[in-house]
């Protein structure tokens, strides 16, 4: 489904070369949720970033649906970045459109059938639990909120994949654990194939079922894992107070 | 209504109209030429979309080389290519062209700093999603920085007004130049001040109004 291979950026930093991947090369199978974890500066985002192309590889080739991506002309890119989803850390979202024209401009650029959008775009905002907010915009919703419209924005075309940009790291446990939730349903009932890249080892636990490990931009390892399942420890007052007595 | 206001007052009128129009222009060519020329600015920025060094230093160069001038030796300086363009380099829509560019120049330079306050992470996700550059800018970039394109624009058409005072000088007319001649040559001291009241209610006009749109319009 995703065939990196051989894979390498460098960039230019305070006039020195940095090597921010280097020659890396991951296989990711369809229906997978595949993570890639590291310390921060390990080169994941930007290796995720390389799978729809918003960092050009220096060299080596990007396969994802059994195209390059690096020998596409501009427009083809364009149009396979529509199939391939994306949320991010910090969400992202049109501070000024409603959440319900976040999700529609994504059915625009993918010319999405005038007719058909508003109602698709209902649909995907109902799958994530949202139908009640269409008129909201995003400063007015919390953080799972947000987060969850930029999932409905990144799912509304239908898209194969989805990558995830440390789709967590800005929200508390509770929250997270709601956004893994979303996730991995999209992953079991809709069958995309989902790449999540994270710093927190508890997010990609608990379910990703193939794990690449980064360091200074190399791959480290890649391993087969099981899910270990959304824990469910409620944040709550209690909790927080049992926690801090046990210290 | 005091007296010098009723013994002037066709020629208050035209002179507010005259102001109308340079200002009106002003602001036409801003929104039409500026806006356009303060985009490819922040497009071809360092690290941006468009990044190109050769067309940025010209935009940045023509920006600082206009806003440079006094404004007052800018009109003087223009008056050849005014001739050309307008066939003479006296009266009011002659000094609609150091106007223009005037207002070009400065418009853009606020409008390539509203777009430097998006996010770039909207920019990304745009991309992400196959945006064009085209659809980036009008779907994306310039919705998000509205309320700044709004404000940029009411701020430059204050500073319009106080330039087409200086326009006066090549018989362009307006409140500003009202003043002047009556005002102040003529010894008129109660009727400039009169035209200084008009100007600050203008003005307090145009920034209410500035300010509430730029709030309305922003969700942010």
């Amino acid at each position: 489904m995703i065939t990196l291979t051989d894979v390498s950026k460098t960039y230019i930093q305070n006039n020195s070369p940095f090597l921010a991947i280097d020659s890396v090369s991951l296989s990711v199978y369809r229906g997978d949720i595949y993570g890639i974890i590291g310390r921060s500066g390990a080169g994941k985002s930007t290796l995720l970033r390389m799978i729809n192309l918003i960092e050009s590889p220096d060299r080596g080739s990007v396969i994802v649906n059994g195209q390059d991506l690096t020998k596409l002309p501009r427009k083809q890119l364009r149009q396979a970045r529509q199939s391939i989803g994306m949320i991010f850390q910090h969400f992202n979202l049109v501070a000024n459109k409603s959440v319900f024209d976040n999700v529609l401009v994504s059915l625009e650029l993918a010319k999405y059938p005038k007719k058909e959008s508003r109602k698709r775009a209902l649909e995907v905002l109902q799958f994530v639990g949202l139908e009640e907010l269409v008129r909201k915009y995003p400063s007015q919703l919390s953080g799972g909120q947000k987060q969850r419209v930029a999932i409905a924005r990144a799912l509304a075309n239908k898209p194969s994949i989805l990558l995830c940009d440390e789709p967590t790291s800005a929200l508390d446990p509770n929250t997270t654990r709601e956004i893994l939730g979303v996730l991995k349903n999209i992953n079991q009932h809709l069958g995309v194939t989902i790449v999540i890249v994270s710093h927190e080892m508890d997010v990609i636990k608990s379910i990703c079922n193939r794990v690449t490990i980064m360091d200074q931009g190399k791959v480290y390892e890649t391993i087969d894992v099981e899910p270990a399942g959304i824990q469910r420890s409620d944040h709550t007052p209690e909790w927080f107070l049992t926690q801090l007595r046990e210290e | 209504m005091p007296e010098v206001l009723i013994q002037y007052e066709a020629e208050i009128w035209q002179a507010i109209a005259e102001t109308f129009i340079m200002v009106g222009v002003s602001l036409l060519f801003a929104i039409v030429l500026g806006l356009p020329l303060g985009t490819i600015l922040f497009l071809t920025r360092k690290g941006q979309l468009l990044e190109n060094r050769f067309v940025f230093s010209i935009c940045n160069l023509f920006v600082n080389i206009v806003r440079s001038f006094p404004f007052l030796l800018f009109v003087v300086f223009l008056i050849p290519f005014t001739r050309w363009i307008i066939g003479t380099a006296i009266g009011t829509a002659a000094a609609t062209v150091p106007l223009a560019i005037m207002a070009i120049a400065y418009y853009s330079r606020l409008v390539e700093q509203a777009l430097l306050e998006v996010p770039k992470g909207v920019i990304e996700a745009a991309i992400s999603m196959g945006a064009s550059i085209p659809q980036t800018v009008f779907k994306f970039l310039l919705v998000e920085a509205r309320s700044g394109l709004v404000l940029g624009l009411t701020t430059s058409a204050i500073s319009f007004i106080s330039y087409s005072t200086i326009v006066g000088v090549v018989g362009g007319g307006g409140i500003g130049d009202f003043a002047i001649r009556y005002g102040y040559q003529q010894f008129k001291t109660e009727l400039m001040t009169y035209m200084i009241i008009i100007m600050i209610i203008l003005v307090q006009l145009i920034q209410f109004v500035g300010s509430t749109i730029s709030r309305v319009i922003d969700k942010r």
